[in-house]
């Protein structure tokens, strides 16, 4: 195969540098705008105006913020391991960008359509847990070394019903493909979607995805009445801007997933409007317009009832669902959607030609 | 191609180097760190390899799950991990031992390998070329190799029990919740409305 | 190149980017930022009191015990995956060969709660 130094090598690694750098810019300067709004709505919840003093409306806030860190000092604590308590933000945020190179914005608006994309979400943010630990351990400290410990207990044990619930739909789409996850929900409008075939699980995950950002009401690791801000107590400047960047860049995936597993990704809720970016944009909006609600509207939980209610309830339902949606798929012999018809016609779908 | 090549030397490389820091780290949290590095080396190998589903496996259970674990016994061990250095002319021949058998089963593993060339073309190739890697190990791992997998419940079952055997202490005089209860309590079992009299009060303490 | 590696190429470029990234923003407030420490500035958070001892103590083995459980049924649902993928082809054996093994999970996940590994004290 004879190719160019330039058309082989390096032209297509000048287009991906631009869409990666085209993803990160988009996704950093979104997460600025929906810190304000977690602001905003949390402020409207109590009645207040919240941040309104910076650009107009306030809007301009995030920036601000972002060069306050910047101009910041970074402190790093006498007993503290240096390396691992600088690498440790810095794993956090490399972990949460990273997941985002599976998720498709539009048909065809990856960075990479991976076979095995919806594992690698999973993997990749299994390992956030990682810059967690090593935060509460390098800082030395008591509150951020108990509170690490929470939240990787924490984090794992939603872990596993997060695995089950994606199970259930990867059931009804038969592929690990995001993108076959969304054309499978494909149907009249809005009726497709995989809310209406699994809403009890959409509340499992919804919930799951929660306790697993550590977000409220399950933000124990950084309960502030007990343990002031759990790992984070000891970092400033931009290690603890790269902690915080990263923990909302996982809610945001979060929303994504949700948006992708349940609620169609970019398929147009209506028929008849196209389908577009838009609608993925608005529907992950709306998923983290709801994880703002729950941090304005519930009270936290006690660790005991987060252990219970992770172990004892959202496990055995999950996988309780698991057999269900198999068993149900099995009696009524319904295919999974990449051997129907309507995969083979745009070239989706998985069949076996080396027949066994 | 080149630049496959690259990839493999230099996962290859990180992988050998940081199994070695895993060796001579003199803090056990660092030696799991660098694990963690090998590890993640050796998905990228397996996805260079076209296993990308086992890569997935490899980082979801080994790194994701295995390693939290280990940090937390490594954490939690509180070892004086420089009073146990002094120690190493001790344990020095077991471990030489074991170094030596080692060894020799690699060796012994090679020679298999480089004899049997032959006989690996000509066996099936592991993935039928057009079928994802999940696909391809599901078609296969829950008809033709039942028994292994059904083996593989068991003994996940068997760690469960074991884990429980070792690690389950209750503590005593500690109040748990039962949300059942706290449901079913009723208003006639939990007040009582009582009549008191002025400047009699309650007489007997009720419990 | 084969696709499958095709694919995997730009997230190794957006790592690199994402590295890159990470250590601009440490670097800007190393280069930007003041830095002007002090023994108290740099002691451990602790309400105003010094640290009798180190931080990292021994903690709770009900962690551990968490941990086990968390790889238990990560495996379980690392089994669970190609099952769900390859759902359509593998018929009514494959169906009840994984129903199978949920059963005898499922017999381990009783024994735990009974056992009351699952409450947390």
């Amino acid at each position: 195969m004879e190719v160019g130094l330039w058309s082989g090598y390096v032209w297509p690694g000048l287009v991906i540098l631009g869409q990666t750098l085209l993803l990160t810019i988009v996704l950093l300067i979104a997460l600025a705008f929906l810190l304000y709004m977690d602001r905003k709505v949390w402020a409207a919840v109590q009645i207040r105006r919240g941040p309104n003093v910076v650009g107009p409306f306030g809007l301009l806030q995030s920036f601000a913020d972002f060069l306050k860190f910047v101009l910041k000092e970074i402190v790093v604590p006498a007993g503290a391991d240096k390396p691992i308590f600088l690498l440790a933000p810095l794993l956090s945020f490399i972990f949460a960008l990273i997941a985002w190179a599976v998720i498709p914005f539009n048909l065809g608006w990856v960075i990479s359509d991976l076979n095995v994309g919806v594992l690698y979400v999973l993997a990749i943010s299994s390992l956030g847990v990682y810059g967690i630990i090593m935060g509460g351990w390098a800082s030395n400290s008591k509150y951020p070394f108990l509170g690490s410990m929470r939240s990787a207990a924490q984090m794992v044990s939603y872990e596993v019903s997060i695995g089950f619930v994606i199970v259930c739909v990867l059931l009804m789409v038969g592929s690990l493909n995001m993108t076959d996850i969304v054309m499978a929900q494909q149907g009249f409008g809005l009726m497709g979607w995989f809310f209406w075939k699994q809403p009890v699980m959409f509340v499992v995950f919804f919930i799951s995805a929660l306790a697993e950002t550590n977000r409220p009401p399950f933000d124990l690791p950084e309960a502030e009445s007990e343990l002031v801000a759990g790992y984070q107590v000891e970092y400033s400047s931009t290690p603890y801007l790269l902690f915080m960047v990263g923990e909302y860049l996982n809610i945001v995936l979060m929303c994504a997933m949700t948006s992708i597993l349940f609620l169609g990704g970019w398929l147009s809720p209506i028929p008849g409007l196209p389908h577009g970016v838009l609608w993925m944009a608005g529907k992950m909006v709306f998923v983290f317009f709801m994880f703002a609600m729950v941090k304005a509207i519930v009270p936290r939980y006690r660790y005991d009832q987060l252990m219970r209610l992770g172990w004892k309830i959202f496990l055995p339902l999950s996988l309780a669902f698991v057999v269900l949606t198999a068993g149900f798929m099995k009696t009524f012999d319904i295919q999974p959607w990449t051997m129907s018809d309507e995969a083979r016609e745009i070239g989706r779908a998985v069949e076996v030609s080396h027949g066994r | 191609m080149a630049l496959q090549a690259v990839a493999f030397y230099l996962f290859a490389l990180v992988a050998v180097v940081a199994a070695l820091l895993v060796v001579f780290a003199r803090n056990p949290v660092h030696s799991v760190l660098w694990l963690i590095l090998t590890f993640f080396s050796a998905a990228g190998l397996f996805v260079l390899m076209g296993a990308e589903f086992l890569a997935m496996l490899l980082v979801i259970v080994y790194v994701g799950a295995v390693m939290v674990l280990f940090l937390f016994v490594v954490m939690m061990l509180d070892v004086d991990f420089a009073a146990l250095r002094g120690r190493v002319a001790e344990y020095f021949p077991l471990g030489a031992l074991i170094g030596v058998i080692l060894l020799v089963q690699f060796v012994m593993g090679f020679g298999a390998w480089s004899e049997g060339v032959a006989q690996r073309a000509a066996a099936a190739t592991p993935t039928p070329a057009d079928l994802p890697n999940a696909h391809a190990i599901g078609m296969v791992l829950y008809t033709q190799y039942v028994y292994a997998f059904q083996a593989a419940g068991l003994v996940l079952l068997v760690a469960m029990i074991g884990a429980i055997a070792l690690t389950l202490r209750h503590r005593e005089g500690i109040k748990r919740q039962d949300p059942l209860a706290q449901i079913h309590r009723t208003r006639e079992e939990a007040m009582e409305l009582v009549d008191a009299k002025p400047g009699e009060g309650l007489q007997e303490t009720r419990s | 190149m084969n696709d499958l590696l095709r694919e995997y190429l730009p997230i190794v470029v957006f790592l690199a980017l994402a590295v890159g990234l990470g250590l601009a923003f440490i670097l800007a407030a190393v280069f930007l930022a003041p830095s002007r420490p002090d023994a108290e500035k740099l002691s451990a958070y602790e309400c105003g009191f010094n640290a009798f001892d180190d931080a990292r103590m021994k903690f709770d083995v009900r962690f551990y015990l968490v941990a086990i459980l968390f790889i238990i049924f990560d495996l379980e649902a690392a089994f669970l995956f190609p099952w769900a993928a390859s759902f359509g082809f593998i018929g009514s054996f494959g169906f009840w060969s994984m129903m199978v093994f949920l059963a005898v999970l499922t017999i381990g996940f009783v024994y735990e709660w009974r056992k009351g590994a699952l409450e947390w004290e």
